[in-house]
């Protein structure tokens, strides 16, 4: 019999080429996620050394950071000169190395790490990359999936493998079940809040756990998506009925007697029984509770009934790091999280550009309107999820609620076209990194879920969402 | 790839935690097609006011780190995002090693595949050359690849540790993927074996 294994052992054995005596692997990938902004410099690489892409049928390629969400954005002239470029650069390499290609005209395109798996692209037990660090995202498929740089890029063009070594496992189990008002973005902000975001350094998480099980596709790709935010390879969930149901049916799965030989296999792709992991963490469903970030760093995690923390409070080089958050975000130690006010919200990017975040901020939103002076853009995760959301009626609640309703890219999460925070702008935000300037020049941004921040565009304040929730409009 | 094998040079201390790849090179210098010409960006929004001022307390602004070639940083330093830009921006400005008690795990494989070097030691070790960085352009700190050790200016020796196919490749300066191609036969049997076992992947 053989020792009992993890699921990150499982994929991993199945993936290897080559090992070498120190244990470098040379490890198979199964798909090549690609965007323009990590991506021109690698296709230059293979260009000046004469090598092709190895398997251009396993490769991907979506514009996704640069792009314009206006509506008008199919003109190129509503793109800086740099951004079309590097679109350009995208579009010339696609269609030179011979990669399946969605462009900004293609109702299909959207954020990488949403078209992925809403083509039937990610599926489980597969490797996935991408020179993008959410990557992790397709970890909720039990798909092993991270973020590489640019000069990997070349080498999995180049290849279709990567050199890599064995990561530990470790398990984060949420038990029992979360309460109302809580999402799979609690979640994973709780576990990174409870970890740190050097917690998960040199490990792949497993997230397992009745809270875990009883999230949708899209909740567990958004728990998946800030296994990176808490400094972790990758982030894995076991699949199962609910994993099964969203593939099936998806342009790129397997169909007919292929879909019954995968779904045969996906079945044994579970942590065995007595595995091992190297590290442990367990976190009460019950006990998590809508939170915020208060600080310039996805750890500065604290439920929304709390108060800024003071900078003494920490150890170490937190203390000082604390300090500098204070001052960036404006913020004093002591006053309730509740009276921070905001002027900016912005829902979407890959950790809640899907449809089922769409539904939640529309719960919240539904026949109310913004605060005075709030601003929310409102950026679908695709053009396909942008097209259901227009078919549920939920664009027409944003649009009412006097929210902007645009086209689907990664928008003001990175800020780098022009949906940007002004200056000392406040931001409530599904995105999943609160950096200095991250989205905008001395922007501020304060992460939530998608119901908190649309109760914060309603109130004009970081607010408990479960308070609208009790209220009828 | 330049060869790393031993340097020794001025370091700069940042011991600030959780230094991110936004604050490293923030995204408005990612729209590059290009991997040089980041170095003047490199901290742009920590180096330069919004009308492109140096702001003189940051530590590369100040004379006696100017040409600093070693950074001894923070925990949990390169944290965030994949990209490359960040290591591509610290080699355009001269850096070739930067040491930490940690790095984020992107940012640590992007530093070998540039040449750069990132050492992890104990919270001590780092202290003692963070103190030793701070004495300026005279405390010159000494990385040494082959040997493993980083010697501060008094002499004092700390070991690292580094993967040894890393180093192997660090200390001649190898192209991953020329290493890689010369596997090209077991990569084609493993794409032979799994298009019979999971034809559907
Ligand atoms: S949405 Fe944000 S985090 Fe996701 S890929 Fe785009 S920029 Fe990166």
């Amino acid at each position: 019999m053989t020792a009992p294994k993890t699921l990150y052992d499982k994929i991993w054995d199945a993936h290897v080429v080559d090992q070498s005596d120190d244990g470098t692997c040379v490890l198979y990938i199964d798909r090549h996620l690609v965007h323009e902004v990590t991506s021109p410099q690698a296709f230059e690489g293979l260009r000046m050394t004469g090598r092709k892409v190895r398997a251009p049928e396993r490769t991907i390629a979506v514009p996704d950071h640069n792009v314009p969400t206006t509506l008008d954005r199919a003109n190129a002239q509503t793109m800086t000169e740099d951004s079309r470029v590097q679109v350009e650069a995208l579009d010339k390499n696609a269609k030179a190395f011979g990669v399946h290609y969605y462009p900004v005209t293609d109702v299909r395109q959207g954020i990488v790490h949403i078209v992925g798996p809403e083509q039937g692209w990610t599926l489980p037990g597969m490797t996935v990359v991408c020179g993008d660090s959410h990557t992790a995202t397709h970890g909720a498929f039990g798909a092993l999936a991270h973020g590489i740089g640019t000069s990997e890029v070349e080498h999995v063009l180049a290849t279709q493998t990567l050199i890599q070594k064995k990561s530990k496992n470790m398990k984060v189990e949420i038990t029992g079940h979360l309460r109302p008002g809580v999402t799979a973005k609690d979640i994973t902000l709780a576990v990174i809040g409870k970890t740190g975001t050097a917690g998960g350094t040199g490990y792949v998480i497993e997230y397992c756990g009745q809270a875990i099980r009883d999230l949708s596709m899209e909740g567990r790709m958004t728990v998946c998506n800030m296994a990176i935010e808490g400094g972790a390879r990758a982030g894995l969930i076991a699949p199962d009925e609910t994993t099964f149901a969203y593939c099936m049916g998806r342009p790129h799965a397997p169909k007919g007697a292929a879909w019954e030989a995968a779904l045969a296999y996906w079945k044994t792709l579970y942590t065995d029984e007595g595995a091992h992991f190297d590290k442990v963490v367990t976190i009460r469903g019950e006990d998590i509770e809508p939170v915020v970030t208060w600080g310039t760093s996805p750890e500065d995690v604290l439920p929304i009934s709390a108060t800024v923390p003071a900078p003494e409070s920490f150890t170490g080089g937190k203390v000082d790091a604390a300090k500098r958050s204070l001052d960036y975000m404006g913020l004093t130690a002591g006053m309730k999280l509740t009276d921070i006010k905001i002027d900016a919200v912005f829902i979407g990017s890959c950790t809640n550009g899907r449809i089922e975040d769409l539904r939640a901020a529309a719960a919240v939103l539904k026949g109310r309107k913004l605060a005075p002076g709030v601003r929310a853009l409102i950026v679908p995760g695709s053009g396909l999820v942008r097209a259901q959301a227009e078919e549920e009626g939920l664009a027409q609640i944003f649009i009412d609620a006097g929210c902007e309703w645009r086209m689907a890219g990664c928008s003001m999460c990175l800020a780098m076209n022009p949906d940007q925070l002004a200056e000392g702008e406040r931001c409530a935000s599904t995105s999943n990194r609160n950096f200095e300037g991250r989205q905008g020049y001395k922007g501020r941004t304060h992460l939530m879920s998608p119901a908190m921040a649309a109760a914060a565009a309603v109130t004009g304040h970081l607010t408990d969402v479960r308070e609208l929730m009790t209220k009828t409009v | 790839m330049d060869k790393f094998t031993k340097l020794t040079g001025i370091a700069a201390p940042m011991p600030l935690v959780n230094i991110d790849t936004d604050m490293i090179i923030p995204k408005g210098f990612l729209k590059t097609i290009q991997r040089s010409g980041l170095g003047v960006n490199l901290f742009d929004e920590m180096r330069y006011d919004r009308s492109g001022n140096e702001i003189a307390d940051f530590v590369l602004n100040k004379p006696q780190y100017r040409d600093a070639e070693i950074l001894v940083a923070g925990d949990n330093f390169g944290c965030g995002s994949s990209r490359e830009h960040a290591p591509w921006a610290l080699l355009d400005f001269g850096i070739r090693c930067v040491i930490s008690t940690s790095f984020a795990d992107i940012f640590f494989n992007n530093c070998f595949k540039n040449g750069i070097l990132p050492v992890v030691l104990p919270q001590e070790a780092v202290d003692y050359l963070m103190d030793d960085a701070s004495k300026g352009a005279n405390a010159r700190i000494t990385v040494d690849l082959e040997a493993q050790t980083v010697t501060a200016s008094d002499g004092t020796a700390f070991h690292f540790d580094v993967d040894p196919f890393k180093k192997h490749c660090m200390l001649n300066g190898l192209d991953d993927i020329g290493l890689t191609l010369e596997k090209v036969a077991a990569i084609d049997t493993y794409e032979k074996r799994v298009a019979a076992q999971f034809p559907w992947v």
